[in-house]
């Protein structure tokens, strides 16, 4: 009877045990229940330390902001330098520099981010780069420099009022070096005028693809064939061409003595226009305005190969005995040269252009290489002037000659006494920097 | 007048520019740019009497019945009717630039392959104008023979199982005696372009005016 009364309570109780056993803790429905009492169970202990919030760490922001004109500009851009934050170390990732114009009414008076720099990298940029946030000159800006932690917290700096407001110079004070060259070398080329004027005889090396001139053209006049004459790819801007029209002046004038037709098919329409009236005042001036043919200049494409397409179906069909191709070239000069090759053409080619000059060489009779180009109208012409600035240049060369040979000097003797010799080093290092400014420039 | 004029303007315009070149100030970029926004005007304006040369010389050639006169008319006819179909007719009947339209189809479909034709026959040509060049007929066309083949060599991975030393001999090539004398025509080709826009400045070069010049 005791035994069925146990059983009974038993029965009675155990809802309640149930009950009581899931019933949820008002501290956290699943964290796993710990025992505090054993001592194993660390694991559990660290997690439930771990998830607690770790109060942030004090960071000090970056320091004062200074803002100075940044020189030999349009007043476009201004150096701006801050003190990085002294917690740095405390995980800094970058900073962010901001950049307003108080007042504005442009949309500028918001803080616009105008350049991210790496903590620990550089503490000093140039703003007005960026395309997106010019400087304008004479405008007054105010700039923030923000800390952003890895944890993406911005620490921002005091707003500081720009110390300068962007100013234009007059004079570019890293180019005074070119300036001096420059006026060494005019003055050069004008010492060399007045005294090819003074009835000096000048003294000019022969160049054998200019003294070719002559016979090439004397050739064509007896196998009865045209002239081709191709002034270069590129526009009357470039220098090269501009050469090549003096010496297309010449040729022309030669051709109108011997009557021998002349072909110069155009790329550019304002070389075009240029050519032609050259080729008619060579006429002109050789006596002969009837012998010019309207249709000898013309136009053909500015496209680069349908151009080259038009000149070699002229060389396969008219067989020209003569070609030239003075002035600038790109890839075409191969498709040009070589077609003329195989046409039987005495060629006389001549550019600046470095990368064509393998293939004018290869190619072609004569090559006037690179400088040579702009020197054929003095040595055609024989003017004073032009063969006095052939010796300007001359002399300019010369002095680059000597510096190159003191720098291959002091070079050898920086190697030999391993630098031991330290005015030829400072030296050295003088002609280098000179160097390196004018070949940047 | 005629010579003056243009004389005085190339004179003027050179110092400025030249000038300009040394003040880094927003007036001198100024009036940079706005000698520079005039090149593509004058350029515009040329064009009209570039097509009008084209358009003459073939005019005559089909007119005197000159060899091969009928292809003047396979460059008269697009010329002047690719520019109607793009600027004048509605899309219906392929007018217009953009896809698809008759402009597109021979600008991409007949132009862009042709000169890609063009351009590839450069390969062949680079490889006779070779052939020719690398004949060892003289000692210093055996020189250059041999040149080219260790920097040819050094430039593809077949090199590097000759040995370490072809790849570096072939670098060294380039970036010392290649390089110096590319240095040197450039040198070279720097002074001549300053005297002659010197002479262009200062009136002795007088090419450039054309027939004025005289």
């Amino acid at each position: 009877m005791l035994k069925h009364l146990e059983l009974l309570l038993l029965m009675v109780l155990l809802p309640f045990g149930i009950a009581q056993a899931q019933e949820v803790g008002p501290q956290d429905a699943t964290a796993p229940a710990v025992d505090s009492s054993n001592p194993s169970d660390s694991s559990a202990v660290s997690l439930d330390t771990a998830l607690e919030v770790v109060p942030p760490v004090e960071i000090a922001p970056p320091g004062a902001v200074t803002v100075s004109d940044f020189p030999n500009d349009a007043g476009d851009h201004l150096l701006v330098s801050f003190e990085p934050s002294p917690d740095e170390a405390l995980g800094i990732l970058v900073y962010r520099i901001y950049r307003r114009t108080p007042g504005a009414t442009d949309g500028t008076e918001e803080w616009a981010v105008v350049k991210t720099v790496a903590a620990g990298d550089h503490t000093e940029i140039v703003d007005g780069y960026d395309p997106d946030y010019l400087v304008t000159q004479g405008t007054q800006y105010e700039y923030r420099v923000a800390a952003v932690t890895a944890d993406c917290r911005e620490i921002p700096g005091e707003v500081t009022v720009a110390q300068v407001v962007g100013r234009g110079e007059w004079f570019h004070t890293e180019k005074l070096k070119v300036l001096i060259g420059c006026i060494i070398f005019i003055s050069l080329i004008f010492y060399y005028f007045k005294r090819a004027q003074m009835c000096h005889e000048l003294y000019l090396r022969p160049i054998p693809g200019i003294d070719a001139i002559d016979e090439a053209i004397g050739r064509a006049t007896e196998m009865g064939k045209p002239i081709l004459y191709v002034p270069g790819l590129s526009g009357i801007e470039d220098v090269a061409t501009i050469a090549s029209l003096t010496i297309l002046n010449r040729v022309a004038k030669k051709v109108a003595e011997y009557q021998t037709p002349l072909r110069v098919p155009n790329r550019d329409p304002i070389v075009y226009t240029v050519a032609e009236e050259s080729v008619k005042q060579a006429y002109m001036e050789a006596g002969r305005p009837d012998s010019y043919e309207a249709n000898s200049v013309f136009f053909v494409t500015d496209s680069q190969f349908a151009y080259v397409a038009a000149v070699n179906g002229l060389m396969t069909r008219e067989k020209p005995a003569t070609n030239f191709y003075l002035g600038m070239f790109w890839a075409e000069s191969l498709l040009l040269a070589e077609t003329g090759s195989l046409s039987g053409a005495i060629q006389i080619a001549g550019t600046d252009a470095i990368t064509q000059l393998p293939f004018f060489i290869t190619t072609c009779d004569y090559t006037l290489i690179g400088e040579e180009l702009y020197a054929a109208s003095a040595y055609l012409g024989r003017e004073p002037k032009q063969v006095g600035s052939v010796k300007g240049q001359d002399a300019c060369k010369g002095i680059v000659m000597t510096l190159v040979t003191v720098g291959i000097i002091l070079s050898l003797v920086d190697i030999f006494t391993g630098g031991a010799t330290d005015p030829s080093k400072s030296l050295l290092l003088k002609l280098q920097g000179l160097v390196d400014v004018t070949s940047l420039e | 007048m005629k010579r003056t004029v243009p004389m005085m303007i190339a004179m003027i315009g050179g110092i400025i520019m030249m000038i300009q070149y040394f003040i880094p100030h927003q007036v001198s970029q100024d009036v940079f740019n706005y000698y520079t926004e005039w090149a593509p005007l004058v350029g515009s304006f040329a064009l009209v009497l570039g097509v009008g040369s084209l358009t003459r010389v073939h005019i005559h050639k089909i007119r005197a019945k000159a060899p091969n006169w009928p292809y003047s008319y396979a460059v008269l006819i697009p010329l002047y009717l690719i520019p109607v179909f793009a600027f004048f007719l509605p899309a219906s009947i392929g007018g217009g630039t953009g896809k698809p339209s008759v402009f597109d189809f021979m600008y991409s479909r007949v132009q862009i392959p042709i000169q890609a034709t063009m351009f590839s026959m450069l390969a062949f040509y680079i490889a006779s104008a070779a052939f020719r060049a690398f004949r060892a007929k003289s000692a210093l066309a055996t020189i250059l023979l041999v040149t080219a083949i260790i920097v040819m060599l050094a430039q593809v991975p077949i090199g590097d199982l000759f040995g370490r030393w072809l790849p570096d001999t072939g670098l060294w090539i380039l970036r010392f005696p290649n390089l110096a004398a590319k240095r040197a025509i450039e040198l070279g080709v720097g002074f001549g372009m300053l005297a002659t826009c010197l002479k262009i400045i200062f009136g002795v070069e007088r090419g450039w005016l054309g027939g004025a010049g005289e």
